[in-house]
């Protein structure tokens, strides 16, 4: 494969190490490393407006440095898919600033904003809905090669296409490049869509629980050609899951954020994450997921919350938004305000009053 | 990569047999509903009747005195009319103003409403909520009258200025349909995908949203037709429209106005032009049924 | 009864009796546009008394239609073309197939019943649930309102939810873990033999995930009942079941104790679908695809469905599909090298064991 699909990145190691290395932390944006790929500084975003209004996402910051995967892992409604459409600039957040390489998208000009579009890409969840019905493979992938002067003429397109499509390991690539995407499976169609975002050259790609509608005998699969994206070519990964056993096989050398009702609650490096959860949510949730292993699942200790309501978004806690599921409860505290998401070194930050009080 | 690929340049032989590929294909899922075929091969007929027809079968304009109201016969299949001339021959001639019109009126009004009902949904705010409000307004005028009282101030005396204004007047409710269409589509995963890639919006509108409404649109435009054939027949009927060549809506006027419901024999003169027009309109209706299978990709590519 | 479904049986842990369903030889195909979709092919299995059986499969292995077809709510699009399903309770027995739409009605929900998705559209949107409760019920002649209204706050107490403020409820007021709940409450009214799941734990978060698994292994215990539930989740099997069927393109391909199927799978598929599941907690373990898709089940390939994705796959297998065989007690797989298959697992699986 000849050129490089990241702009001139060098690869960069995951997170799990000292907090100096440049990891993923919540860092206003003057502190954050020069090779911080993606910042989120303070991002928040409301939908509706009145009595009707949602805050889907809620003060979080993040950063993602070149060639790193940051995992983000939340259960439904948490906030996660909106926190990816606002980092991949599909979605402007109501506060917070997006930061592509140290600028603000949002104050870019044209020229600069273009350059960003193409370096950041996204891949959907629902292979049956992120290709257009009515064009081909080879109209999909060709429609931004040609549209963006990547290719000199419709030759050269088709052959691009080809290399792309043995790129996400759909071979021999002429059976693909004039199907329908009715008439592909939904593991090829993700290739595909793949294969689309990889037309541009992306530094960054946001994945958009982009295996949880696959197959489970496909999925290793995908997520392999996924990791070999990062290796061969250095791109940057936001993998949004709602699956921790997924994330911890993707992101096992990098950095996972678990979000709960809009807010980063933990972010830790992945074993420790797994090993030594410090959030009572992260805890909660590490207990309570059944495992594929009869023996492991029976025996795991469980985690008593002290309500089973589930937070509506229309109605969220004062404070704390996990007080009053939460069996480490401080009255008075966590009821009050919000605990802020702060470093408890090793480059893991826990947004808790228990943890940061100790 | 050492894949030898077979790429050859598109020659004209290519390009007409991908053009009678294509034909083969709409033939296939135009028959692919019954009924679809069946209003499919009638609006052929009609418009072959109406635009081949009359080369074929000279008008009679000769008043025959002693021929008035002949039922039908070999010599005069439809009758005669109340100057003895033939029916048939006029139902032949009749009908090209008429589809003339429809179809002028539905492009005119598909455009409109297909133009500004996307735009207005892909580009939202105020523009869309101006446009949706003088759309609401728009549908509220009763056309009917307005077309009267437009009458009285245009002389409509071509087809072409009366498809204008009727097409004019009817876009709003395909507006409005297109409007929520596109709403719908341009929350798709694969436009989301397309903003990312910034395909631009030329791209996005006529590339990924258009071609995912193609059924839609065409559906409406045969109503279009249907609803330009009902006002124009209307139009001539009340004789606010000084069209005189013969056309079906003539005829019925003439039919009406000569009292031909009273009489026994005259009533094939008035009920020809009639069942022209009512067997034209369900033509149209029943063609739309094939007409989602025609622009359905999944069926297109034959999976 | 055939040869094979006697050895079928012989397996069983104890008399007949301890048996309330059994099926045999299920073919369920549907109409489509391209043919016939062969959605289940030749499926048997035996649900033990009082036990918990997880039909696990991906999309396509036929699960959903086996379990609609136990108490016959397919589509009209469906076709039974074959099979028995043998219900037996006080020492009678019948085939579940051959009932009449009034017995069939009495089968329904007082012997076997049903719990759906807590989809929303499981409900009707404009009944309070004590409405819901009492037309399921009512359906059945039991028509002593005090008497249900009791019945149904006890059983709403018993599924954890508030059964005051609950039962007067409509569905919209409540969350999808309590939703699941009254589903499950319900599916209980009439004191069944047999509750099949469909999909108990999807579009439900995590700790609402959690408290419905521990709810389900607490009633099971307390109400006797045999569970069937449906799963393309590897480890709700793990959590909840007593014995596993996996099943792939319609049939099922092994069956057995749940420790058995995870620590000592002897089909290829079981196996590939094991490895393709990682577990959150105990270590880092490779992930392992299933090369190839599930095939298209208007066009199957000749012989084991499963070959063209097989690597123990010869040329037996593309001519001939295995039956299910004995592998131990218990523990039946359909495979013809189900010896190579354990002779490969060998070491490996020791350290699982553990």
């Amino acid at each position: 494969m000849t050129a490089s699909l990241a702009s001139g990145a060098k690869l960069s190691r995951g997170g799990s190490h000292a907090a100096e290395s440049p990891g993923v932390g919540a860092r206003p944006a003057s502190f954050a490393p020069s090779t911080s790929l993606i910042e989120l500084d303070h991002v928040g975003r409301t939908f509706g407006s009145g009595k009707e209004k949602v805050r889907a996402v809620d003060n979080v910051s993040l950063t993602i440095s070149e060639g790193d995967i940051l995992c983000l892992v939340g259960e439904s409604g948490c906030g996660k898919t909106t926190t990816g459409r606002i980092a991949a600039g599909l979605l402007k957040p109501t506060e917070g600033r997006v930061l592509f390489q140290g600028s603000d998208i949002w104050s870019m000009d044209r020229k600069e904003f273009k350059r960003y579009r193409r370096a950041v890409q996204i891949i959907h969840q629902d292979p049956y809905a992120s290709l257009n019905p009515a064009h081909t493979v080879y109209k999909v992938l060709s429609a931004p090669l040609l549209r963006h002067n990547l290719v000199g003429n419709y030759a050269e397109a088709r052959l691009k296409c080809m290399e792309l499509l043995e790129i996400v390991d759909l071979t021999p690539p002429g059976d693909f490049l004039d199907k329908y995407p009715h008439q592909l499976s939904g593991g090829q169609r993700q290739r595909v869509s793949v294969a689309r975002a990889l037309t541009v050259n992306p530094s960054f790609i946001v994945a958009d629980e982009a295996v949880s509608m696959i197959d489970v005998s496909i999925r290793a699969s995908l997520l392999s050609m996924l990791s070999r994206l990062r290796e061969q070519f250095g791109v940057t990964f936001l993998f949004i899951t709602h699956d921790l056993a997924l994330a911890k096989h993707f992101a096992w050398e990098h950095t996972i954020a678990v979000m709960y009702v809009g807010s980063i609650v933990e972010i830790a490096p992945t074993p420790e994450l797994i090993d030594h959860p410090l959030h009572p949510y992260t805890q909660a949730l590490l207990a309570a997921i059944p495992e594929a292993d009869p023996r492991l699942t029976r025996s795991k200790p469980r985690v008593a919350l002290r309500s089973m309501d589930v937070p509506s978004l229309l109605n969220l806690p004062s404070g704390c938004r996990f007080h009053p599921r939460c069996p480490q409860f401080i009255e008075g505290l966590c009821d009050q305000e919000a605990p802020e998401l702060v470093s408890v070194g090793n480059g893991r930050y826990v947004a808790c009053y228990r943890v940061s009080q100790v | 990569m050492q894949q030898s690929i077979a790429f050859h340049h598109r020659t004209g032989i290519d390009r007409i047999k991908d053009f009678l590929r294509g034909i083969g294909i709409f033939l296939r899922l135009i028959a692919s509903n019954r009924v679809g075929l069946l209003g499919f091969i009638m609006v052929l007929f009609f418009v072959g009747l109406s635009f081949i027809g009359p080369h074929l079968v000279p008008l009679d304009t000769k008043t025959k005195v002693s021929e008035i109201y002949v039922p039908p016969s070999w010599e005069h299949p439809l009758g005669t009319d109340h100057q003895g001339r033939d029916v048939w021959s006029q139902i032949v001639h009749g009908g090209k103003d008429i589809l003339y019109v429809a179809f002028l009126t539905g492009l005119i009004s598909t455009f409109i409403g297909v133009f500004f009902g996307s735009l207005s949904a892909i580009i939202g705010g105020s523009f869309d909520s101006l446009m949706s409000g003088l759309a609401d307004v728009w549908l509220t005028i009763p056309r009917f009258p307005l077309l009267a009282v437009l009458a009285g101030f245009i002389r409509l005396d071509s087809l072409s200025l009366l498809a204008l204004i009727l097409g004019v007047l009817g876009w709003a409710g395909l507006f409005r349909a297109v409007r929520a269409q596109v709403f719908s589509l341009k929350e798709r995963d694969y436009v989301e995908a397309a903003r990312a890639l910034d395909l631009g919006l030329g791209h996005i509108i006529f590339s990924e949203i258009l071609p995912n409404m193609m059924s839609y649109i065409a559906i409406n435009f045969t109503f279009a037709m249907t609803s330009a054939i009902y006002a124009q027949t209307s139009l001539v009927f009340l004789g606010l429209v000084p069209i005189s060549t013969s056309n079906w809506g003539v005829m019925i006027s003439l039919a009406w106005t000569r009292g031909a419901i009273f009489f026994k024999d005259s009533i094939y003169y008035i009920m020809s032009p009639i069942m022209a027009i009512a067997l034209l309109q369900l033509a149209l209706v029943w063609t739309g049924r094939s007409l989602e299978a025609v622009f359905n990709p999944r069926l297109r590519a034959g999976a | 009864m055939s040869k094979r479904e006697q050895s079928l049986l012989s397996w069983t842990e104890g008399p007949e009796a301890d048996v309330p369903l059994s099926v045999r030889d299920l073919w369920v195909e549907y109409q489509a546009q391209r043919g016939a979709v062969k959605a289940v092919r030749g499926a048997s299995f035996d649900l033990y008394k009082g036990e918990s059986l997880s039909l696990t499969g991906e999309s396509g292995s036929g699960k959903t239609t086996l379990a609609l077809s136990l108490i016959r709510l397919l589509p009209k699009s469906a076709h039974i073309r074959g099979g028995q399903i043998i219900y037996r309770r006080d020492g009678r027995e019948y085939d579940v197939l051959t009932l009449e739409e009034g017995d069939l009605r009495q089968f329904r929900w007082k012997e076997c019943a049903m719990v759906f998705q807590s989809a929303l559209n499981a409900f009707n949107p404009v009944l309070k649930i004590w409405d819901q409760m009492y037309d399921t019920v009512k359906a059945h002649d039991y028509t002593d309102r005090e008497k249900v209204r009791k019945q149904a706050l006890e059983l709403l107490e018993l599924v954890q939810l508030e059964s005051e403020r609950v039962i007067d409820s409509y569905p919209h007021e409540l969350s999808g873990g309590m939703r699941q709940r009254v589903l499950l409450a319900m599916s209980l009214l009439l004191n069944p033999q047999v509750i099949i799941l469909d999909e108990p734990t999807t579009a439900l978060d995590i700790l609402t995930q959690r408290t419905i698994i521990e709810l389900l292994k607490e009633l099971k215990k307390k109400l006797g009942f045999s569970m069937i539930f449906i799963s393309h989740d590897l480890s709700l099997a793990a959590e909840l079941a007593d014995r596993v069927a996996t099943m792939y393109a319609g049939r099922i391909v092994e069956i057995g104790n749940v420790y058995d199927v995870f620590y000592h799978p002897r089909h290829p598929y079981t196996l590939g679908l094991i490895k393709a599941v990682p577990t959150v907690t105990g270590g880092f373990q490779e992930l392992v695809s299933i090369p190839g898709s599930p095939p298209d089940l208007i066009d199957l390939p000749p012989g084991c469905a499963f070959h063209p994705r097989c690597p123990y796959a010869d040329e037996r297998c593309k001519q001939e599909e295995a039956e299910l065989t004995a592998v131990t007690r218990g523990h039946l797989v359909a495979c013809f090298h189900w010896e190579r298959v354990q002779n490969d697992l060998g070491q490996e699986w020791q350290l699982r064991d553990q």
